[in-house]
């Protein structure tokens, strides 16, 4: 069949062509990945008693200072995270809706071949990650509730209103649940960032990007989990 | 062999299609699929119904024209075209469905053809080299690095088939996107319109309404031609390193 030649089309130009959003989302994930690998660390410290995790957490309010002001270095890295988050999830929601467009009916039978469960879980796994990063930001940062039973709130006591957040079951399986989440998040998104931002061009670079998405996505979550479950079980207090 | 086929049956694109069921007979194990399904046309226009309307063209694997989607993959389940598989992957009495692909860059134009020619436009936006045609000019005025060679040879084998877009769960058709780019830019004789080849390559794949890669991998498992999943890499390195006045 002789082709036509080429109709002029509607050009997306550069911004707003799939890679372009592919690379977005890449880019604010590296920031998500580096922000959580620092945020875990933090949490290790509960390991070592209230005082030195108190003196961490008010070590990062003061970090920069006399050149910064205080909480300076904090307020730069949140109103990072804050746009890079309002970014990814931006650049998530483009991509699915072109991907539903792209496909309006589905096949009657379809084998998933090569497809990791992280990587079928990206966008709802990644809808509820967001749905708790809310609910955290809300918890001990924004409002500071606190969910036990234990009376006042620990407002000035990072150490006391975490401890005494974790003594509830419920909120430690919620946390576990959102850090299973986050694992199968990041054992896709590593090497997915790795291959959209062009470092996966031979089988090589491909197997290690794909070993260090597990190897950080076990890191992070292992490493999250363990406060809480030392707390829940009375190790941590 | 005995099999049940259903087939998606639609008179075209304002139809809204649905699967038939088939029993064929006789079938044997080293049938082609498409023989397979040329038997089961001979027995309908016996009965005088309307034959299942299928591409193929050369049936020996090169042209890409025979593209199936067979029990949920595409091309079926062994590494190659429709037409170069086997009844023998078959077991006897299994029910097989047969769909086209499905995308909307890929319209239906009856039953399982659908219309590929969105490919076409992608290449004739970028997926060339301008040179002057005449003598074949001196094999080695050009030196090619073995290893470059190598690649752009490989990713050449790329057939335009359409079975990545078919089996991506986004309907993207980065990998068949990534072939060409590589394939091109391996070669010296690719590198003055390497930018704006990225970049219209991809504006026009966007525009046919193909979907964004998420680096899941069907692609290619599906690709007959073992086009690696390296080479959507390549793309979305030589998309974001196109020059300015590209595009
Ligand atoms: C807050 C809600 C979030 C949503 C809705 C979300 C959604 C998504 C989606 C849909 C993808 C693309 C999946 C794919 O490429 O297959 C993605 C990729 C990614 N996400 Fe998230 N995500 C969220 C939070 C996070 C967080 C907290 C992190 C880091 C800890 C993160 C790290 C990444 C990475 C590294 C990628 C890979 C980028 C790429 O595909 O090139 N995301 N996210
Ligand atoms: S990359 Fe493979 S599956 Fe895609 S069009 Fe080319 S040959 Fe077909
Ligand atoms: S008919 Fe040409 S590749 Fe199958």
């Amino acid at each position: 069949m002789a082709t036509q030649t080429l109709p002029a089309t509607r050009r997306t130009g550069k911004a707003g062509s799939t890679i372009f959003l592919k690379t977005l989302m890449a880019v604010t994930g590296i920031i998500f990945i580096l922000f959580v690998l620092a945020h875990m660390y933090g949490n290790l410290k509960l390991f070592s008693g209230e005082r030195s995790f108190n003196t961490y957490a008010e070590h990062l309010r003061t970090i920069g200072e006399p050149m910064l002001p205080r909480r300076g270095l904090l307020t730069i890295l949140e109103v990072v995270l804050g746009l890079s988050l309002i970014l990814h999830v931006y650049s998530a929601v483009a991509l699915w809706r072109r991907a539903n467009e792209a496909r309006p009916q589905k096949y009657a039978v379809k084998k998933a071949v090569s497809q990791s469960l992280s990587s079928k879980t990206m966008r709802w796994g990644g809808l509820f990650l967001l749905l708790f990063v809310i609910w955290h930001l809300l918890q001990f940062t924004i409002v500071k509730f606190n969910v036990g039973s234990g009376g006042g709130a620990f407002q000035h006591n990072p150490f006391q209103l975490t401890v005494h957040a974790f003594q509830v079951w419920w909120l430690t399986l919620l946390y576990i649940l959102a850090m299973i989440a986050l694992g199968f998040h990041l054992h896709h998104g590593v090497w997915s960032a790795a291959q959209t931002l062009g470092w996966t061009t031979t089988p090589r670079a491909r197997r290690i990007a794909k070993t260090a998405g597990l190897v950080i996505a076990l890191v992070v979550a292992i490493g999250f989990i363990l406060p809480p479950l030392f707390i829940l079980f009375g190790v941590i207090k | 062999m005995n099999l049940t086929l259903k087939i998606w049956r639609q008179n075209d694109a304002a139809d809204a299609g649905r699967l038939v069921d088939y029993p064929v007979e006789g079938i044997t194990e080293d049938m082609s699929f498409l023989e397979m399904l040329d038997v089961l046309n001979e027995q309908l226009q016996a009965r005088g119904e309307e034959p299942v309307a299928f591409d193929s063209d050369c049936r020996e694997g090169i042209c890409g024209m025979c593209s199936l989607m067979i029990n949920g993959e595409a091309h079926g389940p062994e590494v190659t075209t429709t037409c170069q598989l086997h009844m023998r992957s078959f077991k006897d009495g299994e029910t097989i469905t047969i769909e086209p692909w499905r995308a909307s860059a890929f319209p239906i134009i009856r039953d399982l053809v659908v219309d590929r020619s969105a490919f076409d436009r992608i290449i004739q936006a970028g997926g060339y080299i301008s040179v002057n045609t005449g003598a074949a000019p001196e094999a080695n005025n050009i030196q090619v690095p073995k290893v470059a060679a190598d690649r752009a040879f490989d990713t050449a084998t790329c057939i335009g088939c359409g079975a990545c877009a078919a089996a991506c769960p986004n309907a993207s058709a980065m990998l068949f996107l990534g072939a060409k780019v590589t394939h091109l830019g391996e070669l010296p004789q690719g590198q003055a319109e390497r930018s704006p080849r990225v970049v219209n390559m991809l504006n026009q794949h966007d525009a046919e309404g193909f979907g964004g890669c998420t680096n899941i991998g069907e692609c290619a498992t599906a690709c007959p031609k073992e086009i690696p999943l390296d080479v959507i890499s390549q793309l979305n390195k030589d998309f974001r390193t196109a020059k300015k006045y590209a595009g």
